[in-house]
């Protein structure tokens, strides 16, 4: 058995102690690892990730960035035009449940999130925002250009840059979701397309739609932020990470039988890797089968390699690519797991949120938001965000916090109310998570009666509300690896270390379903017709009142004797 | 005369400190037909709520309140039923007195006509005694104080109760004489809700009257106090309004407060007719239409004074009922101030029309609001247009309601110059119409 201890791995040893020997690398690079884990529900979680660093000259503007070999063009232009810092966008179909499924790497909401950090030489940001949004909903045939000022904000501490720099001038930070956004092949099609090698080699040949939306949780994410080039860091570069997460429920589809393989998740399986990757693995968690009691994996593997991700120091099994041992006689390679035993219970995760609305009728609720901490005995803190639409107008003095029946009041809340058709609420706290509780926040809201035009089709089914974002530094048990610059799988790398006691987190509650009052939409006219008739009854009744004045009724003569009188006038005789 | 008002105010005040413990005081107080979002003191407390959190209330779209009663409130959130129920209070009171010395002003006229032997000799039914005047002073504070709409406006404490109460005083300063006081509380009620403009007509009218100044435009006496009334007006609106800016230190609250009352935003539902209409408007028609409906508010202002001239009480309660009526967010508060007006009229009774089905659709009107509203929004058994319905009705009845009072008091006035009992040329028993 061969250890490979990605903690002390050897090439960047090497740069440590010779730095005169170091040697350029080669200036873009592209990466691609799989990372298949067994769920305890008995589902099974695959986890693509692909990485392109992009070592352009930043000093020369525009001018610089003319250059592209591995980098998609269509983003790197993307990147130039807006002035973009860092962009993050995820597509969602389904919910992550972490009751069950435990932590992912690289966590999202339902439906599409986007958020950009522009460079602070940006001047004009929410038309610039509005523009990208526009072209990234090209981009990737999404409905992003439904993102406007009612549904885009600025959170003030959740969401912090990823890369270098250390920008905390909210300004330049846009945060916009769609919960209600279907993510399906088109948008697939052009995420593969944005990959050196497309679909046609390496990890991407797995992709095929019809599998992979034939899954409980879809999930495909672009990020872009700057990275170190090199150990030293003195110059910085771009990285691409795209990522795909999926879960397949394998056990119901697989009649009851407990076992998987690439084939069958896929219905592909791998023959070669991308031949520009550097780096090609497919990882398999094997943490909870030290002695292969709980199931058997074929083709056994000699490599493994440990990582601490997630507060929790994993074991997997490693298939490289790059080796042509890797793919066998049968030269492909199709890893098949089959359990042998039921697996334990699953390790409950630290941080926990959950949300729900609550109230009956249509003319007020309350939002419940629900964040468990589960760590026995630290208490950490927690930044919660909330974005509400401004249709539901949310009462801040209704809003409690309460923490094993007690009043937890937050330490910082930062509450931006709405404007109506302008601009949605915003809710930011920082709450601390009492050692194993549970804590309940809880706010009013009323619901607004729109105009008929600006319900969406079908509106009784309910308007969405995004989910909140819980995020954290939670407590670790291992120690993290704040070492940034040194090789380490890609799955646990994506959000910086500062220490190593411990870890940051990301938590996406549910999104809602809130049903408002709606109008007949089939009575315009009417509406308009009828109340315009009482306006008018009104209008009358005054009228009448004002311009006319009482008088005598005399009776009107007959007709016979109006007649008469009109004979009688020809003939220059009086009337009668 | 003062014990039996005592003991309407103790009675008022004893019903509503009950309902205020009771657990009816959140369910009135989340009722649309009581508050509005102008009004709802949910939305003041929210206001008070964001000023601590360091945000203006401003920023956002729940917080229409002026400025005066955020400041008002940051002091006094904690006796908030009691300040609003001494508003009631002071209502009744100033009304009261504002009653009885225009009775005393109505029937010191009467005895100098009759002296003059200015009205004709059968029309002595029509005359108005003592008896029957010395107990409307204490009708009105009866009406106003026990009033549901008004005790339900209170319970819920809707910051309309306050502005009553500003009109209140503006009705009796007005009738007192007191110009200064007048345009101040003008001013002020103006500053709350726009609307009250238009009673300036009326109170330059009664304070003309009072002081024997012909309304001829042809005369400078006229143009003198005129100028000298609105210049009090407009100077103390001015004052209150640079005021409440720097209270707070902006002007964010003119587009909050005023723009939300004559744009129209809120289609929240109500007793009134623009929520509905402007929730099914088309698009391209919606500034139009905005525009007609709060002109109209307006629009009978001059008309009105012209036909009423010589009347500016009655043109005053008239014109309380047109902006009840027609204004954007309208409550029950609203009309219960109009509604303490009918006993000074309550020798219009043989004249009015159909007083008795009028008051059965306000009834019937008042008690399917909630029933429909439940219907609609919690059993889901309905839909919107059945409490549209409703509020349409009411808005005919209240109509229906304002014009009778109209009519019965021009015809009154008619037979005091021409006689009771009209006869036609041929000697036979005449009918009035109006043409």
């Amino acid at each position: 058995m061969q250890w490979q201890v990605t903690d002390v791995p050897m090439n960047t040893d090497n740069g440590d102690i010779n730095s005169e020997e170091y040697t350029p690398i080669p200036k873009d690079q592209f990466q691609e690892e799989l990372v298949i884990k067994p769920l305890h529900s008995g589902d099974i979680y695959a986890s693509f990730q692909f990485r392109t660093i992009w070592d352009t000259d930043f000093s020369h503007g525009k001018k610089g960035m003319s250059h592209y070999r591995l980098f998609p063009k269509s983003l790197g232009q993307v990147i130039s035009k807006f002035s973009v810092r860092e962009l993050h966008i995820s597509f969602t179909q389904g919910f992550w449940r972490t009751m069950q499924w435990g932590q992912p790497f690289i966590p999202a909401p339902p439906g599409a999130e986007l958020w950009v950090w522009f460079q602070d030489s940006v001047t004009d940001i929410d038309s610039t925002w509005k523009e990208l949004t526009n072209v990234l909903s090209g981009i990737f045939c999404a409905s992003l250009n439904f993102i406007d000022s009612t549904n885009t904000v600025q959170p003030s501490a959740s969401f912090k840059p990823l890369g270098l720099g250390n920008v905390t001038d909210h300004r330049f930070l846009r945060y916009a979701t769609l919960p209600r956004e279907i993510v399906c092949t088109e948008n697939l099609t052009p995420w593969k397309k944005l990959l050196p090698c497309g679909s046609k080699a390496g990890l991407a040949v797995l992709l095929k739609s019809e599998k992979l939306f034939h899954s409980s949780y879809h999930s495909e994410a672009v990020h872009i932020r700057t990275v170190c080039k090199d150990w030293q860091c003195k110059s910085p570069a771009w990285e691409l990470r795209q990522s795909l997460n999926v879960v397949f429920d394998l056990y119901t589809s697989g009649q009851g039988k407990k076992e998987w393989s690439l084939f069958k998740m896929f219905s592909r399986t791998l023959t070669e890797a991308c031949p520009v990757a550097s780096s090609s693995k497919v990882y398999v968690d094997v943490t909870d089968n030290p002695q292969g009691e709980l199931f058997d994996l074929s083709p056994a593997t000699t490599l493994y390699s440990q990582a601490v991700v997630l507060g929790d120091r994993r074991t997997y099994s490693v298939y490289d690519l790059t080796k042509p041992e890797t793919f066998g006689t049968m030269r492909s390679l199709n890893p098949l797991l089959r359990w042998k035993a039921d697996a334990g219970d699953m390790l409950r995760p630290l941080l926990h949120g959950e949300r729900y609305v609550a109230g009956f009728g249509l003319q007020t609720g309350e939002i419940h938001t629900l964040i468990y901490n589960n760590h026995p005995y630290r208490a950490f803190p927690v930044l919660l965000l909330d974005t509400v639409p401004w249709y539901l107008r949310l009462y801040i003095h209704t809003l409690k916090v309460i923490s094993k029946t007690r009043d937890n009041k937050p330490s910082y809340i930062h509450y931006q109310p709405s404007k109506d058709r302008v601009s949605s609420h915003l809710l930011e706290m920082l709450i601390q998570l009492p050692p194993h509780s549970v804590t309940e926040v809880t706010v009013q809201f009323e619901r607004a009666l729109l105009k008929w035009t600006e319900y969406t089709p079908d509106p009784n089914h309910g308007f969405y509300v995004g989910s909140s974002v819980i995020s954290a530094l939670v407590p670790s048990i291992v120690a993290m690896d704040t070492n940034n610059t040194q090789e380490r799988p890609l799955f646990s790398s994506f959000f910086p270390c500062k220490e190593e006691s411990s870890y940051f987190m990301r938590v996406y509650t549910e999104p809602l379903l809130v049903n408002l009052p709606t109008p007949d939409f089939s009575m315009p006219y009417n509406v308009i017709c009828l109340t315009c008739t009482v306006v008018a009854v009104g209008y009358g009744s005054f009228y009448n009142l004002v311009t006319r004045t009482f008088q005598v009724e005399e009776p009107s003569p007959g007709l016979a004797r109006r007649l008469a009188n009109v004979i009688r006038r020809i003939r220059g005789v009086p009337p009668l | 005369m003062a014990a039996p008002l005592t003991v309407v105010l103790i009675v008022a005040a004893t019903i509503r400190a009950i309902l205020f413990r009771s657990s009816l005081a959140e369910l009135i107080s989340e009722r649309v037909e009581v508050v509005s979002p102008l009004n709802a003191w949910k939305r003041v407390v929210e206001g008070l709520a964001l000023l601590d959190l360091g945000v203006s209330p401003y920023s956002g779209d729940v917080f229409h309140e002026t400025p005066l009663i955020i400041y008002l409130f940051h002091f006094l959130v904690d006796y908030a039923e009691i300040v609003f129920m001494i508003a009631d209070g002071i209502t009744a009171v100033a009304l009261y007195f504002a009653v009885q010395i225009y009775n005393k002003n109505v029937f010191r006229k009467q005895k100098y006509a009759l002296e003059a032997d200015r009205y004709p000799h059968d029309c002595l039914e029509l005359m108005r005694s003592p008896k029957e005047m010395y107990y409307i002073p204490l009708k009105v504070a009866m009406f106003y104080l026990l009033n549901p709409f008004t005790i339900l406006s209170c319970v819920a404490k809707s910051t309309c109760g306050l502005n009553n109460a500003v009109l209140a005083l503006f009705i009796l300063c007005t009738i007192k004489g007191s110009a200064l006081l007048s345009a101040i509380f003008l001013a002020l009620a103006t500053y709350q809700s726009i609307y009250p403009l238009t009673l300036f007509a009326p109170a330059l009218l009664f304070l003309l009257q009072r002081l024997y100044i012909p309304v001829n435009l042809c005369r400078t006496s006229f143009w003198l106090f005129t100028l000298q009334y609105a210049v009090m007006y407009l100077g103390s609106l001015c004052v209150i309004v640079c005021l409440s800016f720097f209270l707070l230190g902006s002007w964010d609250f003119m587009p909050s407060v005023y723009g939300f009352i004559l744009s129209v935003p809120d289609l929240t539902p109500n007793i009134g007719l623009f929520w509905y209409f402007f929730a099914e408007m088309f698009e391209h028609f919606r500034l139009f239409f905005i525009c007609v409906f709060q002109i109209n508010v307006f629009f009978y202002t001059i008309p009105l004074s012209i036909k009423l001239k010589e009347h500016p009480v009655f043109l005053t309660f008239i014109q309380m009922a047109i902006i009840a009526i027609f204004k954007s967010y309208p409550t029950v508060g609203d009309i219960a101030l109009y509604m303490a007006f009918l006993p000074v009229w309550s020798h219009l009774y043989r004249f009015l029309r159909n007083i008795f089905l009028v008051w059965c659709v306000l009834l019937a009107c008042s008690a399917l609001f909630p029933v429909l509203w439940h219907l609609w929004i919690y059993a889901g058994s309905a839909n919107s247009n059945f409490y549209y319905a409703i509020s349409l009705l009411f808005n005919v009845g209240q109509i229906l309601l304002v014009s009778d009072y109209f009519y019965a008091y021009l015809r009154r006035e008619h037979h005091l110059s021409n006689g009771l009992y009209l006869k036609r040329k041929d000697g036979t028993e005449a009918t009035l119409v109006l043409k």
